[in-house]
């Protein structure tokens, strides 16, 4: 107990002093954040020299906090998503040490923006089967193929890439990850429309990137196992941080509830309570979550934060329409437009529910992290897998 | 008791086979997508094709009138198919609403609805629901005055029908659209653009006084009408996403063969059947102007809008990720649906009316006092 407070308080001195010692105001921004990150108050649960003091991972709430209350800047969490939500704790799990080195603080500080290059026309749910081909080439890889549904392409300089690089054995065998450079004239952004008008994704096509062997991220062939640690932080990042009561999808939807006493109706009230407990209940399951994680890499069980986080906000947000009626027969604006940071609780609530279509599906559908449930966490038998032992190379396509 | 016939008859059959031909002929869902970009340049040909050359405009219209005189029957067999086809045509709006409201008041406007020449559209938000009072405007010395927003149909009429004020109750006036501001409004469902309506003593033609019934009827009717429309709209999400799913491969088989899915569609199955025995339920009650009509569209309109959001978002999720863009039209059903479901009173709206007729009240009441 004591000892807790203790951490607490003298985290606290070490903002002061930081503070003290780089006014938010004046300091450059990225100068700012820079001398954050080398502080280790970045992320206070990594290691001291990677951004972090070795701290447990709730710390950072109050961390944060003070650093909003000084009106220092922020590294623009939405614009990195997946930078930071992702790449990063995959970094953290099978970087080297340079990797580390080179990539986590422009990471960190944003001066590097990360997409996801895994999803491809052919390989969705069946991530494994990703057929864009990475040949080595002396101390380089040279990477040909495509992939779709890619968010953030447009912003990124960075990305973790998922290639085949050998065909010969079973899909998930045959599988490399590498950090792969987006500005390499190799590659080519095609942005795709989305059903809310904006063009937040892409169709990225590599044609002869190169990528040095330095980038790779653990061994030739272990792709599979490290895109695994990706997404098992992916579904944590979408489905969970640390959160107040009425936050997100439940609390925009409980202000208009509040705004709007003419269109209350006992039928949708009785929703509105429902699920307002649900997100309650979902909000302390993620909670439990973070307390057992503590440190270290989450495992599928956040895969049932994502399931609930995904149903909440879809059948929130198609209440709310139903609450506003007349309101919610009109939208805010189609035009096409390229976000530079997705906001899921933006614009208006048009927008808001159409958007929310994808929580389903990105970061892993809801029916794959039903079965990751099922098989993984509860130990059912598996489907009968048909291409489980074939080589990749003989798989009917 | 006689049972109504649920089932299609040949007429309707044959009826439904000339509208989908149509629009399979004349309407891509790149039309439709491009509605959303601001070009509305289908619809003008396609309505005046169903209107006047299949004399759909008219339909709803009794013979003495003009019209062709069939019932709420055929005109829910249209709606199907438009919905099928998520058609932005002002079907809905002028030959069924717009019309009921003026049917058999012997203004000239009933005539022009039927020959399909005018097209028309009550003035009320589309989210008005048949069961509570409309808004009205008023009007002095025959110009009306007021203001009317997010109304559906009003970017394709020719006519606004006005519910105003009168002293002794509703009265319906027509105002020309070139005497009105009808400003488009972004709407969810762009195949269904709605309008904010302007009139600063704008000179109209009384219709009819005592227009609260018709109104009424006009509503209730195009609530009936609507949940055929959203069968049609799910139905075809039904339709797609099965096909998708046996062609779609992920782990070296087809994604519809996985049990899961083979179970999200038999449901969704389950639930198309029963919408469409609910929207035929209510059709034949309208066109035979049965006793339980209301209950009947009350029931339709409740299922019906939850069943096309249903529908509409399982398609969008089982297809994945291409579900999520403009290109594929899928979401082009849901943006209907979803818009459709808050159209003419909301599923609770409908609930609620349905509480009363059947005798489900909500409130509590003290032991021994019944309602
Ligand atoms: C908004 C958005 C952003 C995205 N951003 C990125 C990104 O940045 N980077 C990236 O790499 N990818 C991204 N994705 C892609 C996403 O990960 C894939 O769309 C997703 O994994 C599904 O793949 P798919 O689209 O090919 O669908 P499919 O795999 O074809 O699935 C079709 C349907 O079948 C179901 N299905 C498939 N297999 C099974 C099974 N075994 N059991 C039961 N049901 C099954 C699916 O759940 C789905 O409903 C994004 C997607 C969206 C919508």
């Amino acid at each position: 107990m004591n000892t807790q407070t203790d951490v607490a308080d003298k985290l606290s001195e070490k903002v002061t002093t930081f503070l003290a010692e780089h006014d938010p105001v004046t300091t450059d921004r990225v100068e700012f954040l820079r001398a954050r990150f080398d502080a280790g108050l970045a992320w206070v649960h990594f290691p001291i020299g990677r951004g972090g003091l070795g701290l447990a991972p709730d710390l950072q709430q109050q961390v944060d906090a003070r650093f909003a209350e000084a009106g220092a800047p922020d590294n623009h969490p939405r614009i990195n998503v997946i930078g930071l939500g992702m790449a990063a704790p995959t970094l953290m799990a099978y970087g080297t040490e340079d990797q580390l080195d080179t990539f986590l603080r422009p990471l960190w500080t944003g001066e590097q923006v990360w997409c996801q290059l895994f999803s491809e026309p052919g390989a969705g749910s069946d991530l494994a089967a990703v057929a864009t081909r990475a040949v080595r080439d002396g101390e380089q890889w040279v990477v040909d193929g495509q992939k779709v549904w890619t968010s953030s392409a447009q912003n990124a300089q960075l990305a973790i890439l998922l290639a085949r690089t050998d065909p010969d054995v079973p899909k998930h065998a045959g599988l490399t990850y590498f950090i792969c450079d987006m500005t390499d004239p190799g590659i080519e952004v095609r942005p795709l429309r989305q059903i809310t008008g904006e063009s937040e994704f892409n169709e990225v096509f590599l044609t002869g990137v190169r990528i040095p062997d330095s980038q790779r991220l653990g061994a030739v062939g272990e792709g599979w196992k490290v895109a695994n640690a990706t997404l098992n932080n992916e579904r944590v990042a979408i489905g969970g941080g640390p959160v107040p009561r009425e936050s997100g999808m439940v609390g925009v939807v409980a202000k208009s509830w509040r705004a709007n006493p003419a269109r209350r109706r006992p039928d949708l009230h009785g929703r509105l309570m429902e699920l307002w407990v649900e997100s309650e209940a979902a909000r302390l399951t993620g909670q439990r979550l973070r307390q057992k994680l503590a440190v270290g890499q989450p495992g599928p069980e956040g895969a049932a934060m994502k399931l609930s986080f995904a149903r909440l906000a879809q059948r929130l947000s198609g209440l709310e329409l139903e609450l506003l009626g007349e309101e919610g027969l009109r939208y805010d604006d189609w035009t096409l437009r390229r976000p530079l940071e997705v906001d899921f609780l933006g614009r208006g609530p048009g927008y808001r529910y159409l958007r929310a279509k994808g929580n389903s599906i990105e970061g892993g559908t809801s029916e794959i992290l039903l079965n990751i449930v099922a098989e993984r966490v509860l130990g059912l038998p598996p489907e009968h897998r048909v291409d489980r032992d074939v080589p990749f190379r003989e798989l009917a396509k | 008791m006689t049972e109504l016939n649920l089932l299609y008859t040949d007429v309707e059959d044959d009826l439904r086979r000339t509208v989908r031909d149509l629009l399979e002929d004349r309407l891509g869902p790149s039309a439709v997508t491009a509605m959303y970009d601001g070009d509305r340049t289908i619809v003008e040909p396609l309505w005046r094709a169903l209107a006047q050359n299949l004399g759909l405009a008219g339909l709803l219209i009794p013979e003495a009138e003009g019209g062709f005189g069939a019932s709420a029957r055929e005109a829910a067999t249209v709606c199907e198919e438009l919905g099928r086809a998520a058609a932005p045509v002002p079907f809905l709006t002028s030959a069924v609403v717009a019309t009921i409201a003026v049917t058999g008041s012997g203004h000239q406007v009933v005539a022009e609805l039927a020959a399909g020449v005018t097209t028309a559209a009550l003035a009320v938000p589309f989210a008005t629901a048949p069961y509570g009072p409309v808004p009205r405007l008023a009007a002095t010395e025959g110009t009306v005055t007021g203001s009317v927003s997010s109304v559906a149909g009003a970017l394709e009429a020719d006519v606004l029908l006005i519910p105003v004020d009168e002293a002794d109750g509703l009265a319906i006036y027509a105002v020309p659209v070139s005497e009105a501001i009808v400003a488009a409004v972004p709407s969810l469902d762009m195949s269904r653009q709605l309008a904010d309506i302007v009139l600063d003593a704008a000179p109209g033609s009384r219709v009819r006084g005592d227009a609260a019934a018709s109104v009424r009827a006009a509503l209730l009717a195009g609530a009936a009408m609507l949940a055929s429309e959203q069968v049609g709209v799910a139905s075809w999400c039904l339709a797609g996403t099965v096909d998708y799913l046996r062609e779609r491969r992920q782990f070296g088989r087809p994604v519809g063969s996985f049990q899961a899915l083979k179970h999200r569609l038999a449901d969704l199955y389950v639930s198309v059947e029963s919408g469409t025995a609910t929207a035929r339920y209510a059709a034949a009650a309208l066109a035979a102007d049965d006793s339980d009509a209301e209950v009947a569209t009350a029931i339709a309109a409740s299922y019906c809008s939850n069943l096309a959001v249903t529908a509409a978002e399982e398609a969008l999720q089982l297809h994945g990720g291409i579900g999520m863009t403009w290109e594929h039209p899928v979401h082009l059903y849901l943006k209907r649906a979803k818009a459709a479901q808050l159209a003419l009173g909301h599923p609770g709206e409908h609930r609620g009316r349905l509480a009363d007729l059947v005798d489900l009240p909500y409130e509590a009441t003290d032991a021994g006092k019944s309602r």
